[in-house]
């Protein structure tokens, strides 16, 4: 089954052409990496998939629907930037998603939240950077969706939470559910995909298996990456 | 504790080779059950499409098998693990050779000094 899919998707921002005839397949139970320099797009796409932007051109379909509200009910979505209100708690936001969305596992979260030992009665306000990222990704990971977005999830955090991040992906796994990960950090997430996309100026340029592209050209996504992209 | 992967080869192949080692050293012996694949790649922090297709490898090679209700399984035939073991042990002999070869030693010199220096240990 497609879980995602776009055909000659094209956005543009005034003149600036953010997206350029972008035609993607994205199968039930693959994890793909979105990999491109800053400024090729990855953001844009992942909005457009959200219905936070409108195409200028062409189609998205999130299981054969329009972005909307019914595709929003399927699709987890982890923004780049924090949206959290500094007067909440913790425990605020699980019952605001709780309200939100029906496939939210109020549970999970909470035990994810312990793993993690940040309390739910913590004050958003009161807690570090990487403590909110992790929440965040908590709460959205914590949803039993069928498209997860998770725009650039590992950038803003330590080694030690990179790697439980990476794991709660790998234990969340579901066939019947695609995970998009854009990063910069490679390397990191090599061993946790399926697939990569990668974006240049709004286009893609290579959309492959990692395993293909270690078999046929004897190289890491990493090396092949610098190579593509080499300034 | 994450495995360690060259990422310039294949993961598949390599999951593939680390548990034929496994199997191959009596970690999981003829006809032990194996962990699930899910269990399997969050051991190794892996992506579990990737351990899946490592597994169909080593099914494809008759050294594990799938039992539809209860899991995958070491193959109970010894003659086949037995074999593997030793097409392992050919390979790092081979690449050990081609090392020696480089350092100036022919398949004679070296098996002689294997001895020697074994029994030197001794």
């Amino acid at each position: 089954m497609t879980i995602l899919r776009t055909s000659n998707l094209t956005k543009l921002f005034g003149k600036t052409l953010a997206l350029h005839g972008v035609d993607l397949n994205v199968e039930a139970g693959r994890v793909v990496g979105l990999l491109g320099p800053n400024g090729s797009g990855k953001t844009t796409l992942m909005k457009l998939c959200n219905g936070l932007l409108t195409p200028s051109a062409g189609e998205i379909r999130i299981a054969d629907m329009r972005p909307g509200v019914a595709t929003k009910a399927i699709v987890s979505y982890l923004p780049e930037v924090s949206w959290f209100n500094d007067w909440m708690k913790v425990q605020d936001m699980l019952d605001f998603f709780s309200d939100f969305y029906q496939d939210f596992d109020a549970a999970k979260a909470a035990d994810m939240l312990k793993a993690l030992s940040i309390e739910p009665s913590a004050q958003i306000k009161a807690l570090s950077k990487g403590t909110k990222e992790k929440v965040q990704l908590i709460l959205v990971m914590a949803r039993k969706a069928k498209l997860y977005l998770l725009d650039e999830p590992i950038g803003g955090v330590d080694p030690a939470v990179r790697d439980y991040i990476l794991s709660t992906i790998i234990k969340n796994y579901n066939p019947e559910a695609s995970v998009i990960i854009s990063t910069h950090l490679i390397a990191d997430v090599e061993p946790v995909l399926d697939e990569v996309i990668f974006l240049k100026e709004g286009e893609i340029v290579l959309h492959e298996d990692v395993d293909t592209i270690r078999e046929e050209k004897g190289m890491s996504v990493d090396k092949l990456f610098r190579e593509v992209f080499k300034c | 504790m994450a495995w360690q992967f060259d990422t310039d080869r294949p993961i598949y192949k390599q999951l593939r080779e680390r548990i034929l080692l496994q199997i191959v050293s009596g970690t999981y012996g003829a006809g032990a059950q194996l962990p699930t694949v899910r269990e399997l790649a969050e051991e190794a922090a892996v992506n579990p499409n990737t351990l899946q297709k490592a597994l169909m490898e080593l099914e494809r090679d008759g050294l594990v098998y799938t039992q539809r209700t209860s899991g995958r399984f070491v193959t109970e035939d010894e003659a086949v693990i037995r074999k593997a073991k030793n097409d392992l042990a050919k390979e790092q002999i081979d690449l050990f050779l081609q090392k020696m070869a480089a350092i100036g030693y022919d398949r004679q010199d070296a098996a002689v000094l294997i001895q020697t220096t074994k029994e030197r240990k001794q």
